[in-house]
């Protein structure tokens, strides 16, 4: 017994296809970073040969320097650190926002009738809305400052929290509803401690696409009259024509764009375990 | 005494028009339980097995007739009835010990007292230290096993189980018929448990009912006694040896199968 799962074991080498010798095989991870490998090569060899000008294409090198200059001295009378806390702090008070509207929202339109008729034209109007269209008339109501900022990203957030959660409840097992009917649940107590933990997967999942569109958003918010924030930097060092500066910036926020993936993704395993096993 | 009864139930499909053309599921079927009764389901597929259970769940209203407790009507599923389902319908968010405790957890108990509860009815269907356990870890027969710990946490009178051991592997699933009439004498609830193995209806049941199928109809009653013999000590491959566990199990395949070319002539 002991030595037949021994035997079977030795066999499911991770990642090793039928017929392939995993010691030759190169791993997932270190194939994506040799594609980043050779992507910085070709960009190097583009500027230094000066394929592309450097208004244009600035080398590596300028990019990183570009950085670390952002990071001590800052660009626009803010340093990187104070742009990227200005950036984070809308994004995370508008999911804020969008989590403590949508949730509500998104189990009223899952759980009753009325909730679904009357939110559901509400979100299937604000959904295909490009945020650029609506951000001037939410100038126009809440003035230039922060709250004009994170209500448009809020807006952008709302509808995939909202829908994700209204699918989560819709996908709640019907066994699990029943059986918490046959011991006496009320409907409160249904919804607490039934429907809400069996939607938390698909609640997780919205929020993940709702920061995705909340980073979308946020460089077009931070356009309009703002003085610090990723895309205030990128957007004025693009009027000077500081191109190291604009590509820096994009940089920065495609990093943190994949960090908060990848603490999202371990936020799921950490809370949601259940729902990449059954 | 307890009796749960299903006083001449017929069951139609929902039509959306409300006209009365909906296919009949169950054609009038009265049906008592009572709380010393094991009672056996047996038909096979389309015969409305399922929609029995739902029915004395609550979880489906008839389309004619009554559902009554001790004489009372019933509207709707209520804690004096426990169902364990096919499938555990253990929640995934919480540990073993925590389903368990779930029904306490509803009715308002503490968290200490609920725990201290449901330890002692992981303890009585056999895992004492399972409690911590996530559900996706425990395996199938553990599942059910949790899954009717926590059926039996609610007191009920009467336990209702929709094939609780339909997806277990076959040795796991003998095991547990000994397990389930163990724990149906001890918690003195009546039992009502469905199911399309003929093997496992002798086993269990103090009586077997047989439901035809289209529609539903209530074509045989029979009483059994390996059950009460099994509780008696007579060790259960003995009982399946006998010659009258053979002789029934030959005459209701044969009464099943001649039930399945009727319909289909």
């Amino acid at each position: 017994m002991t030595l037949s799962l021994e035997a079977a074991s030795i066999d499911e080498e991770p990642g090793s296809a039928i017929g392939a010798r995993p010691s030759r095989r190169l791993s997932l991870p270190w194939i994506s970073v040799a594609t980043v490998g050779v992507l910085i090569g070709l960009w190097s060899l583009v500027s230094y040969y000066r394929l592309v000008p450097p208004l244009f294409l600035p080398s590596p090198l300028a990019v990183s320097r570009a950085l670390s200059g952002l990071a001590t001295t800052g660009f626009v009378d803010a340093t990187l650190a104070q742009h990227v806390a200005a950036s984070l702090s809308r994004i995370f008070g508008a999911l804020g926002v969008a989590l403590v509207l949508g949730v509500p929202a998104g189990l009223a339109i899952g759980t009753s009738r009325w909730g679904k008729g009357i939110l559901d034209p509400i979100v299937e109007f604000l959904r295909p809305l490009p945020p650029l269209a609506y951000l001037p008339l939410v100038i126009i109501w809440l003035g230039i400052g922060e709250a004009s900022k994170i209500a448009v990203i809020a807006l952008a957030m709302l509808p995939p929290i909202i829908l994700s959660t209204a699918s989560g409840v819709k996908s709640a097992s019907s066994d699990h509803i029943n059986a918490a009917r046959a011991f006496g649940a009320s409907r409160r107590q249904l919804l607490q401690y039934v429907i809400l933990p069996g939607a938390l997967p698909s609640i997780l999942t919205g929020t993940r696409i709702a920061l995705g569109a909340g980073w979308s958003t946020l460089v077009a918010a931070e356009l309009v009259a703002a003085t610090r924030g990723l895309g205030f930097m990128i957007q004025s060092a693009a009027q000077f024509l500081v191109t190291d500066i604009v590509i820096a910036g994009i940089v920065v926020i495609a990093v943190v764009a994949f960090l908060f993936e990848v603490v999202a993704r371990w936020i799921e395993r950490r809370l949601v375990p259940w729902s990449s096993r059954r | 005494m307890s009796v749960l009864r299903l006083e001449n139930i017929s069951l139609r499909y929902p039509s959306g028009d409300g006209g009365s053309q909906a296919p009949l599921i169950l054609d009038r079927i009265n049906l008592d339980i009572a709380d010393d009764d094991f009672i056996v389901v047996i038909g096979r597929s389309g015969s409305g097995k399922t929609s029995l259970l739902n029915l004395a769940a609550g979880f489906l209203p008839p389309s004619s007739g009554h559902v009554t407790l001790d004489g009372r009507s019933l509207s709707g599923p209520g804690s004096d009835r426990a169902v364990v389902f096919q499938d555990d319908a253990l929640y995934p968010w919480l540990t073993a010990i925590e389903n368990v405790a779930f029904p306490l957890r509803l009715r308002g108990l503490g968290r200490e007292q609920r725990l201290k509860e449901a330890q002692a009815l992981l303890e009585r269907v056999g895992l004492p230290s399972a409690g911590a356990a996530k559900v996706w870890e425990l395996s199938g027969g553990m599942r059910q096993r949790v899954g009717i710990a926590r059926a039996l946490a609610s007191h009920p009178r009467f336990l209702l189980m929709d094939e609780p051991l339909g997806a277990l592997d076959a040795l796991t699933r003998v095991r547990m018929q000994g397990f389930l009439l163990d724990m149906w004498q001890a918690s003195r609830a009546g039992a009502l448990l469905i199911t399309h193995s003929i093997d496992e209806a002798l086993m269990l049941a103090t009586r077997i009912v047989v439901l035809s199928a289209g529609p539903g109809r209530i074509a045989k009653a029979i009483p059994v006694r390996f059950a009460r013999d099994y509780l008696a000590g007579v060790p259960q491959p003995e009982l399946r040896a006998s010659t009258q566990f053979r002789r029934l199990h030959d005459d209701l395949t044969g009464f099943i199968h001649s039930e399945d070319e009727g319909v289909a002539a």
